[in-house]
């Protein structure tokens, strides 16, 4: 195959919101939303995903920035990962998500990856990728979920047809953080917790988000809630740079003295969308920051986990992702 | 769709059709074949150019998303008067063997250094993250760049030097 080639489309690059939406009900289903574009060439390049037209937001100026608001910090959805990685704003008060940002990919996919991005990139199964007619294709079978497949990478949670995983690096954090999510389409505005912005296959299985086609993520709002809490986010890959987590973790947490008074601790890696854990959480609040209690946290950490054939290593893995969150945070 | 950009200082124009990368325009349309066209994905960074002052994978950006804007690439770094600090290091130590990462490396390195030309083997290996050698192992790339920092932040190195 030829590379360094995608298949023709129109490329329409609007400047404002208005023009955007005016654009998308004109091309309906053949519309593409171009954030940073990061995921969005490979499905090009693969020849996957063939839209007609390509509705470039970088030039909606509405959609960028760090803006500090009386309840937090609003983040517009093209705001880039670098950005937020070295934004004063950020790395003061929410430093879980500049880590968290300065770990996706490499220092030149940060550099043009945007969060909305970040949070809306498709599902990371190389069956799917590689355009096989998987459930979450409109087909009727999962080439990764069965004897053969390969599935190191896959999920051991929420497992319904398909076994994809949410592979971001932001989004759990933004769980963490209690964020919501302000999507727009022409006619409203509508304003989503960050964890019900997410959805597995159970719910929708050709779609990570509740996203509907017409709208758009225009910005993600983070609570002063959790703001200068004690934080931990760890990412472990493969490879420590490009490569999508096998599992992260990422923890806030309220002391006070030694005692853990309040905690949110979600990661990715394991299910279809960013997990929460709740049990976790239930476990270790009120009690000390000891070792005692890390290792409670882990044992309760992958309950219920459901691992398929070689992704047994997730499990183990997330249990001391969260021992370790909750004793060196 | 005509996208102009001012390549290396030097305004540039060329008809393009509106799905071409950056790399590719660079490359076919303006016959700067110095970014190399590696995995295609962002994985290798041998297409790493410099955009208004930040490294980017011109395989992963459309040229259009450049129009207007200020791209720098490894042709623009030497000229007659000789060539960069970071290219006379790699050439002193042997840096490259097959040259292939070198164009992407050595961009990503001047993006570190005009910002901080002191930098640490930390902050190096940790701006160079982005960029695979597959035939060095990193030692020689990463010595030159030291090498380089020393000379780019010495007074007598022209502080107007753009390129």
């Amino acid at each position: 195959m030829s590379r360094d080639m995608m298949p023709h489309f129109e490329l329409i690059q609007p400047s404002d919101m208005d023009n955007a939406f005016e654009v998308l009900e004109r091309y309906g289903e053949g519309a593409w939303k171009l954030a940073g574009g990061q995921d969005s060439y490979d499905w090009f390049k693969d020849r996957v995903k063939r839209p007609q037209a390509v509705v470039d937001l970088n030039g909606i100026e509405e959609l960028k920035g760090i803006r500090e608001t009386p309840e937090g910090v609003e983040i517009g959805a093209l705001t880039t990962l670098a950005e937020i990685a070295e934004s004063d704003l950020i790395t003061g008060s929410f430093s879980l998500l500049a880590q968290a940002a300065s770990r996706v990919a490499s220092p030149q996919i940060r550099n043009v990856g945007t969060i909305g991005g970040n949070v809306c990139q498709d599902a990371r199964c190389w069956y799917y990728r590689a355009g096989m007619d998987c459930y979450r294709a409109g087909g009727n079978t999962c080439y990764a979920d069965t004897p053969e497949g390969m599935n190191r990478e896959h999920c051991i949670y929420g497992a319904d047809r398909c076994v994809a995983v949410s592979p971001s690096d932001t989004a759990p954090v933004l769980v963490a953080l209690d964020a919501s999510m302000v999507i727009r389409n022409s006619a409203r505005e509508r304003i989503v917790a960050a964890q019900d912005f997410f959805i597995g296959p159970d719910v929708n299985i050709e779609r990570m988000t509740v996203l509907e086609p017409g709208e758009i993520l225009t910005a993600i709002r983070i609570p002063s809630t959790w703001a200068g809490s004690t934080f931990y986010f760890e990412k472990v890959a493969d490879r420590n740079v490009w490569d999508f987590p096998l599992v992260n973790i990422a923890a806030a947490i309220k002391m006070s003295g030694n005692t853990i008074e309040d905690i949110r601790i979600a990661c990715a890696g394991v299910e279809c969308v960013p997990r929460r854990l709740t049990v976790v959480e239930d476990v270790v609040r009120g009690s000390s920051r000891d070792e005692e209690t890390a290792d409670l946290a882990a044992s309760s950490a992958a309950r219920g986990a459901i691992p398929l054939n070689f992704n047994h290593f997730k499990i183990p893995l997330l249990e001391n992702l969260v021992r370790r969150a909750i004793r060196d945070s | 769709m005509l996208v102009e950009l001012t390549v290396n200082g030097e305004w540039k124009s060329a008809d393009c059709p509106p799905e071409t990368t950056l790399l590719k325009f660079l490359r076919e349309h303006l016959m700067l074949t110095g970014a190399k066209l590696g995995c295609d994905v962002g994985d290798c960074g041998t297409c790493t150019v410099i955009v208004d002052g930040e490294s980017y994978n011109s395989c992963l950006m459309l040229a259009a998303r450049a129009a207007g804007r200020d791209v720098t690439t490894i042709e623009g770094l030497a000229d007659s008067q000789g060539v960069h600090p970071i290219q006379e290091a790699f050439e002193e130590l042997g840096s490259l063997q097959c040259g292939f990462c070198g164009p992407g490396m050595i961009m990503s390195a001047k993006n570190l250094l005009d910002k901080n030309p002191t930098a640490s083997r930390h902050e190096i290996k940790d701006a160079l993250s982005g960029n695979l050698c597959r035939c060095t192992g990193y030692t020689k790339i990463i010595e030159a760049i030291e090498g380089a920092g020393r000379v780019m932040s010495s007074d007598k190195y022209p502080q107007s030097n753009t390129f």
